[in-house]
C-alpha cells in the first residue's frame, strides 16, 4: 500500500460536499483508505487516527486528500474521481429555467452541438461563425450577402481544423439523415452529395427517392463555393470526406455554372476519388442526367419519373412565362427550353420567353423566400394568366422541410383562373413521399386544378417548351 | 479517416440563431435544437468585432488573461501607511477612485471626500478653505487604479491613511485598499464633519498600527478561501460583507489577542470596530480582486474586461488587451432603496472602485448568493438567481472557488469579456451603495446600477485597432 497526502493551500469546500467527494474516493477500486477535508483540527485527528502523517503546518482553510492505495495508478484515478466530485459540470439554475443564450456559440455549449446553423443578417454571420469554427464545430450559413473576404477566412480556417463550413448562401444541407434549411425526407442510403445549389440538391434528392434510392448525406457548400475568390474549399473538403465514408457508395457533386478554373480542380479531384463520382454542373449538363449516371453507377436504370399530366394542347398561343422559386431550377429549365424555344430572358423586363428566380435577392429585400411566402409568385401567376401574350406557365413547387405547409392550396385558386383564361400550366413539383406536405397529396391538387405536374424539373420544362412550340390555337 | 469524419459519423446535434423557421422544421424531425436568442450586435461595434474575429487571436488571449486572473492567491500580510506604502506619492498626493479626474468635474461626494481628506491632512483649517485650495490645485489627483490600489466610493486615498497590503501567494503581485470606514457619515461617502477626521485618526493611530501587529505575528491571511466560505453563506462580496467580515474577525481575533504590542482598550477598541461594521471586508474583498484584475492585464487582443470603476462623473472601464487606456461614459444613476427621508433627488451618479468585485465574479455577478439583500432586485430570491443566470452569457470563466449552493455549486461567472457584451447587449449588472450628492451628506442608500453600453463599444474599437496594427 501507498500513502499519500496532499495539502491545496485555502481551496475551500463544505463539509457535506467533502464527506460526500471522501465516499467517492473510498470506491475507486485499488484505494484503500481515504479522506479529503479541511485541515480542521477535528480533521487532523482523523487523519493521524487512520495513520497519515501530514508534513508542515496547515491552517483551517486548506484542503488535505488523503489517500491509501494499491498503486500510483490508483491513486491517479482516486485524483481524477476527486476533481469530479468537487467541480461543477452540472449547469445549476436554480430551479429557474436557464436564460435563453443570446449567441450561437452559446447556444451551442449549452446542447454541446456539432453544428451551427446561421440565418442571421449576412453582415453579422462571420463573427458568429467564426466562434463556431474555434470552438471546433461545423457551420451551416443559410444567410447571404457574406462579404466574401469573410467567406474566405471562413472557409480557409474550417479546411485547415476539419470543419466544414457550408455556406453563405447555403440553402439546403442533410447531415446524417436530419435536414437543414430547405431539405426533402429522404431515407438513408448509399448515394453521397455535395454541392454548392440548394435547390439543385433539393432536385436530386427528388428524383433518387423516386427511383428507390437513399441519400445520408447532401452536404450544401453554399451558392459561391465553386466561384474563383472560394476555390470549392469546402467542396473538395466534402468530396474528400464523402470518398472516406464507409456508408457512401456512389458521390453527386451538384453545383451553380462553375468558374471554369474552378470547375477543372473540382474533376480532377473527382478522379482521384476512389468511389464513381458523378458531377452534375449547370450549365453543362441537367440533374435529370446526373440522376440517371447516379443511379446507373449503382447499377440501377432510371425510372420513368413521376408525373401527374394533363393534355394541354389546346391552350391559347404564346410564350412561355417561368415563376420559379429555386434558382437552380430556372436556370435547369432554361438551359433545357432554350434548345427548342431559342433565347429566354431572365428578367421581368425581357419581351418574349422570360424564366424568372422570385428566390433571387431582387425579390427577396424585406419579405420571406417564396418558398414560404409565395405573394410575389401569386401575384405573378394572376397577371400572368391575364396578359394575353403569354401562352404557357411553367411554375416549380418545392416541398420539404422548411418550405410552405401547403402550398397547392395558395395556388390552386390561381391555376384554375389560369386555366380558364387560355393559358396552360406545367408544374415542376419538387418533394417526396416522405415530406411533410406529401408529394402526392399536392400533386393531386394542383392535377385537380388543372395543372401539368411533372417530378422532374427538366421534363416539366420540355413539356413548356413542347406546348409553346406545338400547341396552341388562335 | 477524413477530418470531417466527426460530422459525418455522429448524430447531428444543432443549434441555431436566426430565422425560428429552420429550427422548427429541425424539431418536426424529432430531434433537438439548441436556439439562440440572437440580436445584432451594437452597430458601432460590428466592424470591430468582425476584425477581430478575422485576426483570430481573442479567443487564445482571452483564455491566457482569465487563467492568469484565477491564479492568484490573495494573501492580507499586512497594514501599512500610504505615504511609505507608494513612493510615488508625495504630501499632497490624493488618490480617488474611478479613472481620472480633475476637481472641475468632479461631484459632490468626490469633492466632499477630497475637502475631508484635506482636513484629516491638515492641508486646510475649513471646509471652505479646502475647497478653494482643491480649485486651485493644491492636492494632485490621481486614480487609485494607476497605483495597484482600490478605494470604495470616493476612494480617497491620503497619505496618512493606513492602507492593507495583499500579496498574491502564488505569484509576485501586490494590491492594496484603504480600511473601512464603516456606513452612513464617512469620507468615502463625502462626508467630511469634525466625527468623520477623528475617526480617520483614530484608524491611521490605532487600527492601522494594531492590526498591522497583529498580521505580522499570525501571518498571511487567505482571503480567497474566506470569501468562498461567505458566498455560502450568504454574502455577495459587495453589497453583502457581513459572512466575510465575521470570518476576518475569527481569523485575527487570536491575534489581536496575543500578537499586537497595544494597550488592550487598543485592542478591544479595533475588535469591536471590525464586529460593528459588516462591511470591513468590503475594501480587502476588493483589493483581492485588483490582484486578479492586474495579474489579468496586458494580454494582447484579449477583450477582458479588467477595471470597471467610477468617480462618480464617469464610469471608466479597461481592457486586458489595450494598456492603460481608459473607456468612459457618463456615470448612470443607481436604481436604488433609500434610507431614511432620502430619495434618488438626493443621489450622486454612481461611485467607486468596488465594481472590481463584479470584475472578478463577486457582487452583482454572484447575487443568487445573497437572498438577504434581494431587495434590491425587486424583492424575490429568483430574481437574484436570473441576474447572476445573466452574466454567464458575457463571462468567460466560472470560478473555481467562488460557488454557490443555490446553483448546485457552480462557479460564479467571472471574467467579463467585452466583445460579448457588445454582442448580446447584456450589461454587467453592478450592486452598490448610494453616496448623497451634496457635498457632506454621505450615504443615502444602495442599489443595482448596470454599466453603460458605451465603455466596452468604445474598448472594443480600440482593441480592433491593436490588433488591424500588429
Amino acid at each position: 500500500m501507498i500513502s499519500r497526502v496532499e495539502v491545496f493551500p485555502g481551496r475551500y469546500h463544505d463539509s457535506v460536499r467533502l464527506m460526500q467527494a471522501s465516499k467517492a474516493l473510498q470506491e475507486v477500486a485499488g484505494v484503500g483508505d481515504a479522506l479529503v477535508a479541511m485541515a480542521t483540527e477535528l480533521n487532523l485527528n482523523l487523519l493521524a487516527d487512520m495513520g497519515f502523517e501530514l508534513d508542515g503546518t496547515t491552517s483551517t482553510n486548506d484542503l488535505v486528500l488523503a489517500v491509501r492505495a494499491e498503486s500510483e495508478d490508483a491513486i491517479a484515478s482516486a485524483r481524477v474521481v476527486l476533481d469530479d466530485a468537487l467541480s461543477h459540470k452540472a449547469v445549476g439554475s436554480g430551479g429557474l429555467d436557464a436564460p435563453q443564450p443570446k449567441t450561437a456559440g452559446s447556444a451551442a455549449a449549452a446542447g454541446d452541438a456539432n453544428i451551427v446553423l446561421l440565418s442571421v443578417p449576412g453582415e453579422h454571420a462571420f463573427v458568429e461563425a467564426m466562434e463556431a469554427l474555434e470552438t471546433g464545430r461545423h457551420v451551416m450559413i443559410f444567410s447571404d450577402n457574406v462579404p466574401v473576404n469573410q467567406e474566405r477566412v471562413l472557409k480557409e480556417y474550417g479546411a485547415k481544423h476539419g470543419l466544414l463550413v457550408m455556406g453563405p448562401d447555403c440553402g439546403t444541407a442533410v447531415v446524417n439523415g436530419l435536414g437543414l434549411g430547405f431539405a426533402n425526407a429522404v431515407r438513408p442510403g448509399p448515394v453521397g452529395m455535395v454541392g454548392a445549389s440548394g435547390t439543385g440538391i433539393q432536385q436530386m434528392l427528388c428524383l433518387l427517392d423516386d427511383a428507390g434510392v437513399g441519400v445520408r448525406h447532401a452536404l450544401g457548400t453554399g451558392s459561391h463555393d465553386l466561384s474563383e475568390d472560394i476555390g470549392a474549399i469546402a467542396t473538395l473538403q466534402g468530396l474528400e470526406a464523402l470518398d472516406e465514408d464507409p456508408a457512401t457508395d456512389v458521390i453527386a457533386v451538384i453545383s451553380k455554372p462553375p468558374a471554369a478554373p474552378v470547375a477543372a480542380k473540382v474533376r480532377a479531384a473527382a478522379t482521384e476519388c476512389t468511389k464513381p463520382v458523378v458531377v452534375t454542373f449547370m450549365g453543362e449538363t441537367t440533374l435529370e442526367d446526373g440522376a440517371r449516371e447516379v443511379l446507373a453507377e449503382l447499377g440501377e436504370s432510371a425510372p420513368e419519373y413521376a408525373s401527374w399530366a394533363v393534355d394541354l394542347d389546346l391552350h391559347r398561343p404564346g410564350a412561355v412565362r417561368g415563376l420559379f422559386s429555386g434558382g437552380t431550377l430556372r436556370d435547369e429549365a432554361r438551359f433545357i427550353a432554350a434548345s427548342t424555344l431559342g433565347d429566354i430572358g431572365k428578367d421581368e423586363a425581357d419581351a418574349g420567353h422570360s424564366f424568372i428566380d422570385y428566390g433571387d435577392d431582387e425579390y427577396t429585400q424585406g419579405r420571406a423566400h417564396p418558398m414560404i411566402d409565395q405573394t410575389v409568385r401569386i401575384e405573378r401567376l394572376r397577371a400572368a394568366a391575364s396578359d394575353a401574350s403569354i401562352g404557357v406557365i411553367l411554375l416549380d413547387v418545392v416541398l420539404g422541410y422548411g418550405a410552405n405547409a401547403d402550398p397547392a392550396a395558395e395556388l390552386a385558386p390561381l391555376i384554375a383562373e389560369a386555366m380558364a383564361a387560355g393559358a396552360a400550366v406545367v408544374v415542376s413539383l419538387c418533394g417526396t413521399r416522405g415530406d411533410p406536405q406529401n408529394r402526392d397529396t399536392q400533386a393531386a391538387a394542383l392535377h385537380e386544378a388543372g395543372a401539368s405536374v411533372w417530378l422532374s424539373n427538366a421534363a416539366a420544362a420540355r413539356e413548356a417548351a413542347r406546348l409553346a412550340t406545338t400547341g396552341g390555337i388562335a | 479517416m477524413s477530418d470531417l469524419s466527426q460530422l459525418l459519423d455522429s448524430d447531428p446535434v444543432v443549434a441555431t440563431a436566426g430565422a425560428d423557421m429552420l429550427a422548427d422544421s429541425i424539431e418536426q424531425q424529432g430531434s433537438n435544437v439548441w436556439r439562440a436568442d440572437w440580436r445584432p450586435p451594437h452597430s458601432d461595434a460590428a466592424d470591430a468585432l468582425a476584425r477581430l474575429a478575422a485576426d483570430g487571436r481573442m479567443a487564445a488571449a482571452n483564455a491566457t488573461s482569465i487563467d492568469k486572473m484565477l491564479r492568484v492567491r490573495p494573501h492580507l500580510v499586512d497594514v501599512g501607511v500610504a505615504r511609505d506604502v507608494f513612493p510615488e506619492m508625495t504630501d499632497r498626493t490624493f488618490f480617488h477612485a474611478g479613472p481620472p479626474l480633475e476637481w472641475e468635474r468632479a461631484g459632490g461626494p468626490m469633492r466632499g471626500a477630497i475637502i475631508g481628506g484635506m482636513l484629516y491632512e491638515g492641508l486646510a483649517t475649513n471646509p471652505d478653505d479646502a475647497a478653494a485650495k482643491a480649485a486651485r490645485g493644491e492636492v494632485e489627483l490621481s486614480p487609485c487604479h494607476h497605483h495597484g490600489a482600490v478605494g470604495p466610493m470616493a476612494g480617497v486615498t491620503t497619505p496618512s491613511m493606513p492602507v492593507a497590503i495583499v500579496q498574491d501567494g502564488a505569484g509576485d503581485g501586490v494590491s492594496y485598499s484603504t480600511l473601512n470606514e464603516g456606513l452612513g457619515k464617512v469620507l468615502r461617502y463625502g462626508a467630511y464633519a469634525p466625527e468623520v477626521v477623528e475617526r480617520l485618526q483614530w484608524m491611521s493611530r490605532v487600527l492601522g498600527p494594531v492590526l498591522g501587529a497583529a498580521l505580522r505575528s499570525r501571518g498571511p491571511i487567505d482571503l480567497q478561501s474566506l470569501i468562498a466560505q461567505a458566498l455560502q453563506m450568504g454574502d455577495d462580496g459587495h453589497n453583502r460583507n457581513r459572512a466575510v467580515t465575521s470570518l476576518f474577525l475569527r481569523e485575527i481575533g487570536g491575534a489581536l489577542v496575543d500578537g499586537a504590542d497595544a494597550p488592550i482598550d487598543q485592542r478591544l477598541d479595533v475588535f469591536k470596530f471590525i464586529d460593528g461594521n459588516d462591511h470591513f471586508m468590503l475594501n480587502l474583498v476588493m483589493a483581492a480582486g485588483k490582484l486578479g484584475s492586474d495579474a489579468a492585464a496586458g494580454t494582447t487582443a484579449s477583450s477582458l474586461v479588467t477595471v470597471m470603476a467610477r468617480n462618480g462623473t464617469d464610469f471608466g472601464v479597461r481592457l486586458s488587451g489595450t494598456g492603460d487606456e481608459w473607456f468612459t461614459a457618463p456615470a448612470p444613476p443607481v436604481d436604488g432603496l433609500y434610507l431614511g427621508r432620502f430619495t434618488e433627488e438626493d443621489a450622486s451618479p454612481d461611485i467607486g472602485d468596488s465594481t472590481i468585485t463584479e470584475t472578478v465574479g463577486l457582487g452583482g455577478f454572484a447575487m443568487a448568493a445573497a437572498p438577504a439583500i434581494v431587495g434590491f432586485v425587486g424583492g424575490t430570491a429568483a430574481g437574484a438567481v436570473r441576474r447572476t443566470l445573466a452574466m454567464y452569457e458575457i463571462t468567460l470563466a466560472e470560478h473555481p472557488a467562488y460557488q454557490i449552493p443555490m446553483l448546485e455549486f457552480r462557479g460564479t461567472p467571472v471574467g467579463i469579456d467585452a466583445a460579448r457584451v457588445v454582442r448580446t447587449g447584456v450589461l454587467p449588472q453592478i450592486n452598490t451603495g448610494v453616496a448623497g450628492k451634496v457635498p457632506g451628506t454621505g450615504m443615502v442608500g444602495a442599489g443595482l446600477v448596470e454599466a453603460p453600453i458605451e465603455c466596452f463599444v468604445d474598448g472594443i474599437n480600440a482593441l480592433a485597432a491593436t490588433v488591424a496594427d500588429s
